[in-house]
């Protein structure tokens, strides 16, 4: 066990197990927080980090396990106690109302009844000396995520708690953004303050964390200092055994390849107020690339996605070309019979229907593209067809299933998206659109489905990836382009691409000054 | 200060899901009983009256497949509305039109005779009863109305359009005054399919046709596996490149020209002629056909002969206990209320919280109430 075994510890867990039916998702699960540390939970998806963060907070209750909070047993019943003991928590996905102000919104969940102006006072001295500027009047709906994420963060340090949770606090930032989340950590942790950092990113724990818990299927396996690990052995602590490291070979005469994928000068106006508008984006993606979109979420990459996908039509039709022909009219099912094929970034209810078997879904994206082999005479289903086609792609991704052809939703969400790649890249397509390729996706998954798609471009297709993964889009990509705010960078080649260059555009500074930079260069 | 919460279940049962309907009609019998007990009639007798003697005589039967064949037909429709989550409840203006378009021909031309008359007949009801159900299809897609309003309300004028067609237009000027178009003539009258058994007419064969037909639409067709997603999932359907407007239309027009088969197989099958009424409101009572069969084709078929049955009950009681005949509807209504009820409960569990407790409620927690369509 850890050595901090005297009473410094502020939180100590003992034993906590919490199962759902059959499944065991945290087994007695020991866990110390010292006062003042920086202490990370890693974990693949579905480690049962999530589970853990929640009995926590008092959202789950544990079925057996005891609480100790500064020595004393405590039962965190909900998170009204969790509050009042001092525990805080900022999630992955914000609870922010996008037509009130900020200050507003820190109201809502104080529920003192305090007036407004006061609490919009006390949250703009909190911002500021914390180094979190930020306007408690401004409507949520017209802030950046970073800054909503202020918000959130400001709204926990406003009950002044010991334990501050933060649930992949940096998946939506910029590298500059989490650069500066991270000296407010180091703030706060100098003011003896502790934090508990779930992250997935081992670089970043590296950097900031003092110490390390890390859950493999709902147990854990082991404890550690981050600093004298290394990531890769990090990551083999939390997946078990070696991750393949993916392989880019490079590519020769892409110059002179011919465009699969064009996109000339695409507008779209925004369908709701706190939709982002498309402006005037151009790319092309030839045959044998891969091109990585890098962008904070929602800077226009879902309306970019529906746009080029065909599930919104462009008055223009040559604003969209696929394999030369103008696709900007096509409905999706016109664009996937000239050879595109696309993968959203919502599995459920978007990419696959929750409660259809794998087969159906399989048809869902299909039924037009191999109408042949899967739709008789007068519109009937082959089943058989559809069932074994489904069971190819069920073994070459390795979709890991508890029946022979289970509902989507009974999927875990990595083991959906493996078979929802499976799927489109069983097609060979031309042309392939990925929104988000591995969100939520094991390690070990995830470099396969990055494997598969560089792949699928060295055989000759045009591959476009949008990703919020930095790390991701540096491992696969040929070039990176950045969306910010509905606008599209030029691609920089991966040779020329830095963490910061990319951060810099992700920010919002201005494209002409990258490309600048870029030429000189 | 109490409040009730409906949590969504993580898991449905898959047993009871099946089992819904037969526990609904079992509660249905258990509020009965106490219905009956309250207006002082022994329970055990009344149900015998009720249940057993309407269907213990083979021309018993046959009323019953006459009851049964438009609450089939029309329910079967209604179930494709329904699965692609398209609120048709104007299923009964439906059957008035398809049996009006159907009716033009013994009535305007009645010398016209002939094995065609019959197949003409048949299809210009379902033609009537697509094209009525086009008209909050077109609302809906154009306008983006509620459908469930427009289709309502077009039940009466689609009655009031009847009653007038029959009092003046149409009117038999050799029928003393009545209200009624005359008598069809021989060729436009629906068979009967054992005219020595009992009354039963071809109207039950088209409306098992029809289930068997759809079974197969839904459950091995691509339009079906449509119908399943845009229902399910519509952002799902809009990836798999279905178009939603499209399916209102196949919804409506499916399900209109079914339930306009059902209009004019009644009136040119039973009754013979047009009158002012000619529904005792079989469109409405699919709907309960629809859901207690699971909204599934063959569920339907039995689901239908039990409430074609409540109808017969119905008569029976009247006559024999001298309760009147919308006891009749208590028992549908009760149906539907207790197979609702019990869908309901399958996908959400009822939590009582008290108000001192509710402030600490995780908020993500709660799910906002179920809709019809969860019923599913």
């Amino acid at each position: 066990m850890s050595a901090n075994h005297d009473g410094t510890n502020l939180l100590e867990v003992r034993g906590l197990t919490k199962i759902f039916g059959a499944l065991t998702a945290c087994d007695h699960i020991d866990l110390n927080i010292a006062k003042g540390e920086i202490h990370a939970l890693l974990g693949e998806n579905g480690a049962g980090k999530s589970t853990l963060v929640k009995m926590l907070f008092g959202s789950l209750e544990p079925n057996s396990g005891e609480i100790f909070w500064n020595g004393q047993a405590v039962r965190i019943t909900s998170p009204g106690v969790a509050k009042k003991l001092g525990i805080g928590m900022v999630f992955q996905h914000f609870s922010l109302f996008e037509a009130l102000t900020a200050a507003e919104n820190i109201a809502l969940s104080l529920d003192d009844g305090s007036p407004i102006s006061s609490i919009a006072a006390k949250a703009r001295a909190l911002s500021y000396s914390y180094g979190l500027p930020l306007d408690p009047e401004s409507l949520v709906g017209d802030l950046s995520v970073g800054e909503r994420q202020r918000i959130e963060i400001i709204r926990c340090l406003l009950q002044t708690p010991q334990l501050i949770i933060l649930d992949e606090p940096t998946s939506v930032l910029t590298p500059q953004e989490a650069d500066k989340l991270f000296e407010t950590l180091e703030r706060l942790r100098a003011e003896g303050k502790s934090i508990l950092y779930i992250s997935h990113r081992l670089e970043e724990v590296k950097r900031i964390c003092d110490r390390a818990t890390v859950l493999r299927h709902g147990k854990v396996v082991g404890h550690c200092n981050p600093r004298e690990e290394t990531a890769a052995s990090l990551a083999r602590m939390m997946v078990g055994n070696e991750v393949k490291a993916v392989v880019r070979a490079p590519v020769d005469g892409i110059e002179t390849a011919q465009p699969l994928l064009e996109i000339r000068s695409l507008n779209r106006k925004p369908a709701t107020p706190f939709s982002i508008p498309l402006k005037n984006v151009s790319l092309n993606v030839r045959a044998g690339e891969v091109i990585g979109i890098a962008g904070v979420a929602g800077n226009g990459q879902g309306e970019f996605f529906e746009s080029v996908s065909g599930e919104v039509l462009q008055q223009d039709s040559a604003s969209v070309r696929i394999r030369g022909k103008d696709a900007g009219g096509l409905t999706i099912t016109g664009r996937r019979l000239l050879g595109a094929a696309f993968v959203p970034e919502e599995r459920l209810g978007h990419g696959a229907a929750p409660r259809m078997k794998l087969s159906e879904n399989l048809l869902l994206s299909r039924h037009a593209t191999d109408g042949k082999a899967f739709v008789g005479s007068g519109g009937m289903v082959k089943g058989a067809a559809v069932y074994a086609a489904a069971q190819r792609i069920i073994e070459v991704m390795d979709v890991r299933k508890s029946a022979p052809d289970p509902e989507a939703a009974a999927l875990s969400g990595g083991n959906l998206q493996k078979f929802i790649v499976g799927r489109e890249l069983d097609r060979r397509p031309s042309v392939m659109v990925v929104n988000q390729p591995t969100w939520g996706v094991d390690a070990g998954a995830a470099a396969h489905i990055r494997q598969a798609l560089i792949e699928l471009s060295r055989s000759g297709s045009a591959v476009l990836v949008i990703s919020q993964d930095l790390d991701e889009l540096f491992e696969i990509s040929d070039a990176i382009a950045v969306m910010h705010n509905g606008e599209l960078s030029k691609p920089m080649p991966i040779a020329d691409a830095t963490f910061e260059k990319v951060g810099l555009l992700m920010g919002g500074a201005e494209p002409g000054h990258a490309e600048h930079t870029l030429e000189t260069a | 200060m109490m409040r009730l919460e409906l949590v969504k279940r993580p898991q449905r049962s898959a047993l009871f899901s099946m089992l819904s309907p037969f526990i609904a009609f079992a509660l249905t019998i258990i509020a009965g009983a106490v219905l009956f007990a309250l207006l002082g009639v022994n329970p055990l007798n009344a149900f015998k009256i009720y249940f057993v003697e309407p269907i213990s005589q083979v021309w018993q039967l046959h009323e019953l497949a006459i009851k049964a064949a438009p609450l089939i037909l029309i329910a079967v429709g209604l179930s494709v509305c329904y699965k692609a989550n398209i609120w048709n409840i104007g299923a009964e203006g439906q059957f008035i039109f398809g049996a009006i378009f159907g009716s033009a021909i013994p009535v305007l031309f009645p010398q016209f005779e002939g094995p065609l008359v019959l197949p003409l007949m048949l299809l210009l009801g379902m033609v009537g009863g697509a094209a009525y159900a086009a008209i909050p299809a077109f609302l809906k897609t154009r306008f983006s109305t509620n459908e469930i309003l427009t289709s309502l309300m077009l039940v009466y004028v689609a009655q009031l359009f009847l009653d007038w067609l029959v009092r003046g237009p149409w009117r038999d000027p050799q029928g003393h005054g009545f209200p009624q178009t005359i008598q069809f003539g021989d060729s436009a009258v629906l068979p009967e399919l054992m005219p020595d058994a009992g009354r039963a007419n071809w109207g039950f064969v088209f409306a098992l046709v029809a289930a068997v037909l759809v079974w197969i639409l839904m459950g091995r067709m691509l339009k079906g596996f449509e119908v399943r997603v845009l229902g399910s999932s519509p952002r799902a359907g809009r990836f798999a490149g279905f178009g939603l407007n499209r399916m209102v239309f196949f919804a409506f027009l499916l399900s209109g020209a079914l339930a306009g088969l059902a209009g004019i197989s009644e009136v040119s099958g039973a009754i013979g002629q047009l009158q002012p009424v000619i529904s005792p409101g079989y469109g409405f009572t699919a709907i309960i056909v629809a859901f207690l069969g699971r909204l599934n084709p063959l569920g339907i078929i039995g689901a239908g002969l039990v409430l074609a049955l409540t109808y017969l009950g119905g008569e029976a009681v009247q006559s024999a206990l001298g309760i009147s005949d919308k006891v009749a509807r208590v028992f549908q209504g009760m149906l539907l209320f207790f197979v609702l009820g019990c869908d309901t409960l399958i996908h959400y569990r009822i939590r009582l919280i008290g108000l001192a407790l509710t402030k600490q409620e995780p908020a993500a927690k709660i799910e906002a109430a179920p809709k019809l369509k969860e019923a599913r």
